[in-house]
């Protein structure tokens, strides 16, 4: 009752306020960012345009993705921000998007070897994230671990059961970084360094967030991140780390407005702003501390911060083939889920006992132990599929019940757990065996 | 034992009222909880790209080994949490209730603050204790180097849900103990009976009704838990499972409304069959205590005894708002014991935007629970008291709530509601009170729960006594029926407050505004970054005091109307 009457109120006061100020009123944003980064903007946008209001949803951007969808008969967003270029995406394919040329002109059309707008205009890249790792100085003092620097390192056994990573299904800037390796890479061999990562992980989290902030509290000591957590913690005061592995992208975080918005003017002067150089300079504040997009910002840039249009660690960074990501995304993260994420124990356990081979082979060397570990480690680097068939019409389908399906998803999982499952055992007991011959 | 035995049910034919009052509640349910939750958990019986009907996801699921796996987790660590959450709840409660204990009020509202754990942040704060580099672990590693896994696998998992949910058990054990007469006690006494053995024959099997409601509540809270199990990082479960594959982008797959449906079910079978245990038994007593069983005065070493474990449980059990307190004050705390240095500047951060928040979710929890103890009293008189065709059904449907993800209700609403449009144009799905009422439908089978148990304890022969001295069904049920019952609906009422304060799930999917939000979605904001890991825990503090003294408040209520009670006689 209170609130009904506090809810006239407001909305009588507000119907006032806005008859004064004669403007375009309240604009919608559903964003994944949290309130530190989304608060200066909202300081910054309101100041530069008097008058306007901006209304923060915040939403984790799969959520995001799914009440646009879900609202779009009576939508009463005007735009869509988040990091993930594949959410982009798959709201653009669903037509969910509207088209907009910025009135900012100048910035650039690639950032490394991505491309930083939506060729079609449906969204705008507005920062630069780089994947790469993030490790907590005092944990690794404490276990004594040098700083790992490239992804080969983590499959090293001494970071065994160390590290952290978000599951690529339910994070989208991970799956990038998992693609990245893939391409960068090739198929055999990205997954044989992601499984050897696999079996060195100690928790594959649910959030994206739930990696740095693990290595933050000192729950685990390395994590895959997108650069930005790691800068932004490092500027909270945590003592951690972070290093661009040389096989690594940098893609565009972005924005996009949406079809049909309540407030299309409003939604094109925020896009205008966070363009703009005030907009951008934003980007720089120590809780946010994320790559602008334009190259004159750098300037002002902390001492260290990386500079991604002039750093030659981000020219020499691999082309990132966004219609060969897309084709192939739902079965590469199935795959990750079905042979590391639900099957962690078993690829630990295997990689444990190669570990342990390894090391008394490397004491008392023998040339049957160590073609048995080599028997090992391609056991558990072994594909259910190529990646050819990864991107064939038959397996899409299955995932997206088209009519080329040859099998249900849940049976393709099953059949790829089960491939896994064997394989690992078969690998621990090649291991086995290895380490009773020289023990 | 004279109590537990069969008597003839006595036949009532339906009443205008009672048809009445079925059909308003159906309709409230069929609106708000099976339209919705249909609208999304019908693709689990549809073939994906074609949409035709089938069951063949249901093959699926029983054939594939990761289910199965997660099926069997989830039932041995639900069974196995019960067991451990008994452990903590039945001293405390006995404690509390049977002896002359001080501090009582206090420990009743300590130990139900667990119930509060305000969603990440208690989660962060419990790592940060308990975890593999927690402070525990540390110091046990600095010491005798090693580590205890207490935040590892499905163990993990136990340890977590038994702290969390204990109270469910405690505070509707408690009720049930003090609603026991004093009499019964007294005529045990007398005959010989004293001890463990009183205890044993006369005193627990008479609270039964709300051990057995705390129980369940417990089995299938843990059962249908998905945020614990994920935060552990734990994902060969059964809930972990359906949320992961119902909020992924871009999958339309069906296995995860299916695994719904498998959690709905088994939520149902386990309430059945603790009302199965229930059936042919009656627990109530005609008299009602003066002022509950009597209180018995602890020796001096019993006294020391019992303060003991009482403190050991509330530390345990209060570790994860312990730590909550330290987060919120810390600067840096990174693999260490304890925090780097401490200050109060994230409550100034959180101070101003606070009192929106907590208005707001004092607003919705309190509506929310309100609700749920109206529509759970009268789901409860309806079942116990009536033979309305169609009953059970009710309590049923109320329970499947339980099992319905809160992304899954909350998407349900966006479609069953958002095509609706006020007249000034804005979605229905968008108002504020759909919140609210996402909210009662989520908590309403912890109310269901206690107000069942109260009545269980309510004898029938009371009424009877009623009507053949001439009063209306109407006049009974007021003037004898729910002043009897006042205890387990205030039980009912601060479960559902409590938990629909902290909730989360549904609700990230309907706030509209920030004007609009609850305190749990302040919290998600600030949680997502580094800098906001201080702000958020102060929110979380926060939250836990608010809904403590509250909680307070209604406990505090209880003794003075037992003591009122008790005066009169």
């Amino acid at each position: 009752m209170l609130k009904t009457i506090a809810a006239a109120m407001l909305m009588s006061a507000a119907f006032v306020v806005t008859v004064h100020a004669q403007d375009g009123g309240k604009v919608t944003i559903v964003t994944s960012f949290s309130k530190d980064v989304t608060d200066p903007f909202k300081a910054g946008f309101e100041a530069a345009n008097p008058g306007f209001t901006l209304d923060v949803q915040n939403k984790s951007t799969s959520s995001g993705v799914k009440y646009i969808d879900e609202t779009k008969v009576n939508n009463q967003v005007d735009l869509f921000w988040a990091s993930a270029p594949d959410a982009f995406d798959s709201l653009k394919s669903r037509e969910l998007l509207a088209k907009f040329t910025p009135s900012v002109t100048g910035l650039p059309e690639k950032v490394g070897s991505y491309p930083v707008n939506d060729k079609d205009g449906y969204y705008f890249g507005f920062a630069a994230s780089g994947y790469g790792i993030m490790s907590n100085d005092r944990y690794l003092e404490a276990n004594d671990l040098p700083k790992p620097v490239e992804w080969s390192d983590l499959t090293k056994p001494e970071y065994h059961d160390h590290i952290a990573i978000a599951a690529p299904s339910r994070s989208g800037t991970t799956h990038l970084t998992i693609e990245t390796i893939l391409q960068g890479e090739g198929w055999d061999k990205g997954w044989a360094t992601l499984k050897g990562i696999g079996g060195n992980l100690q928790q594959v989290t649910e959030r994206s967030f739930g990696v740095p902030d693990a290595v933050n509290s000192g729950q685990t000591g390395i994590g895959i991140v997108i650069d930005f957590f790691a800068f932004s913690a490092q500027a909270s005061g945590f003592p951690v780390s972070f290093a661009y592995p040389s096989v690594t992208t940098v893609v565009p975080a972005n924005i996009g407005i949406v079809a049909n918005a309540p407030n299309q003017a409003g939604a094109e002067a925020f896009v205008n702003y966070l363009l703009s150089e005030k907009g951008q300079a934003v980007l720089l504040e120590p809780a946010i501390r994320r790559l602008p997009i334009n190259p004159a910002l750098y300037e002002k840039a902390p001492e260290g911060f990386p500079n991604p249009f002039k750093d030659p660690r981000f020219q020499s960074m691999i082309t990132f083939d966004a219609d060969v990501s897309k084709k192939r995304t739902d079965v590469v993260d199935t795959l990750y889920d079905q042979l590391i994420s639900f099957q962690l124990d078993n690829i630990k356990g295997a990689t444990k006992a190669i570990h342990e081979a390894e090391k008394a082979v490397a004491a008392n060397e023998q040339a049957a132990a160590r073609a048995l570990l080599t028997e090992a480690h391609a056991l558990i680097a072994a594909m259910p599929i190529t990646a050819e068939e990864a991107a064939s019409q038959q397996i899409r389908d299955a995932f997206t019940g088209g009519e080329e399906k040859t099998a249900r998803q849940a049976e393709l999982e099953q059949k790829w757990a089960g491939f896994a499952s064997e394989k690992y055992a078969a690998a621990k007991a090649k291991a086995e065996e290895a380490l009773a011959l020289v023990d | 034992m004279a109590l537990v035995q069969s008597i003839p049910i006595r036949r009532v034919s339906a009443k205008p009222g009672q048809i009445f009052a079925i059909s308003l509640i159906a309709l409230f349910l069929a609106i708000f909880l099976i339209i919705p939750a249909g609208t999304v958990i019908y693709t689990a019986f549809t073939e994906k790209g074609t949409g035709a009907l089938t069951i063949v996801n249901f093959v699926d699921f029983f054939n594939t080994d990761l289910f199965r796996r997660s099926f069997f987790n989830s039932v041995y660590v639900s069974g196995m949490s019960v067991v451990w959450a008994s452990a903590i709840a039945l001293p405390l409660a006995v404690l509390t209730t049977r002896f002359d204990f001080r501090g009582s009020l206090i420990i009743q509202t300590l130990g139900f603050v667990p119930l509060i754990m305000p969603p990440f942040v208690g989660a962060v704060a419990m790592q940060l204790l308990f975890g593999r580099n927690g402070t525990v672990n540390l110091i046990l590693n600095d010491w005798f180097g090693i580590r205890i896994p207490f935040m590892e696998g499905l163990n993990g998992v136990i340890f977590v849900q038994s702290l969390h949910y204990f109270p469910f058990i405690l505070i509707n054990l408690s009720t049930s103990l003090r609603n026991i007469d004093r009499s019964m006690e007294e005529a045990a006494q007398n005959l010989g009976s004293s001890g463990v053995r009183l205890f044993r024959r006369i005193v627990f099997p008479l609270a039964m009704p709300g051990y057995l409601a705390g129980a369940s509540l417990v089995f299938v809270k843990v059962f249908d838990d998905l945020a614990t199990p994920l935060l552990l990082n734990v994902k060969d479960m059964l809930a972990p499972q359906a949320y992961l594959r119902v909020t992924s982008v871009g999958l339309t797959d069906p296995m995860g409304y299916v695994i719904s449906v498998i959690l709905i079910a088994v939520s149902i079978f386990a309430m059945w069959l603790s009302a199965v245990a229930m059936r042919g038994k009656d627990y109530s007593t005609t008299q009602r205590g003066g002022g509950g069983l009597s209180r018995r005065k602890l020796s001096r070493g019993e006294s020391v005894i019992a303060y003991g474990v009482v403190g050991l449980i509330l530390l345990l059990v209060l570790s994860p708002h312990i730590g909550l307190l330290l987060l919120s004050l810390a600067t840096v705390w990174s693999f260490s014991p304890l925090p780097d240095a401490y200050t109060v500047a994230h409550y100034g951060r959180v101070f101003g935007e606070s009192s929106l928040y907590i208005k707001n979710t004092l607003i919705y929890a309190s509506l929310a629970g309100l609700i749920d103890v109206v529509i759970g009293g009268a789901i409860a008189y309806l079942v116990l008291r009536t033979k309305v065709v169609g009953r059970r059904w009710l309590d049923w449907a109320a329970t499947a709530a339980l099992a319905i993800p809160g992304v899954v209700l909350g998407i349900g609403y966006l479609r069953t509601f958002y095509g609706i449009t006020l007249p000034d144009g804005t979605p229905l799905a968008t108002l504020w009170v759909m919140v609210v009422l996402a909210l009662s439908i989520r908590r309403l089978p912890y109310a269901l729960r206690a107000c069942y148990a109260a009545l269980q304890q309510v004898s029938e022969s009371l009424e009877e006594a009623a009507e053949n001295l001439g009063a209306t069904k109407q006049r009974t049920i007021r003037r004898i029926v729910l002043p009897l019952m006042t205890g387990g609906l205030l039980a009912g009422f601060v479960t559902s407050f409590s938990t629909a304060a902290v909730e989360l799930s549904a609700t990230l999917m309907l706030i509209q505004s920030n004007s609009d939000a609850p305190i749990a979605y302040g919290l998600y904001v600030f949680m997502q970054s580094p800098a906001g890991r201080g702000p958020g825990a102060a929110l979380g503090v926060i939250a836990v005091i608010m809904v403590a003294l509250c909680t307070l408040l209604s406990h505090y209520v209880i003794e003075r109307r037992q003591k009122a009670l008790g005066m009169t006689k």
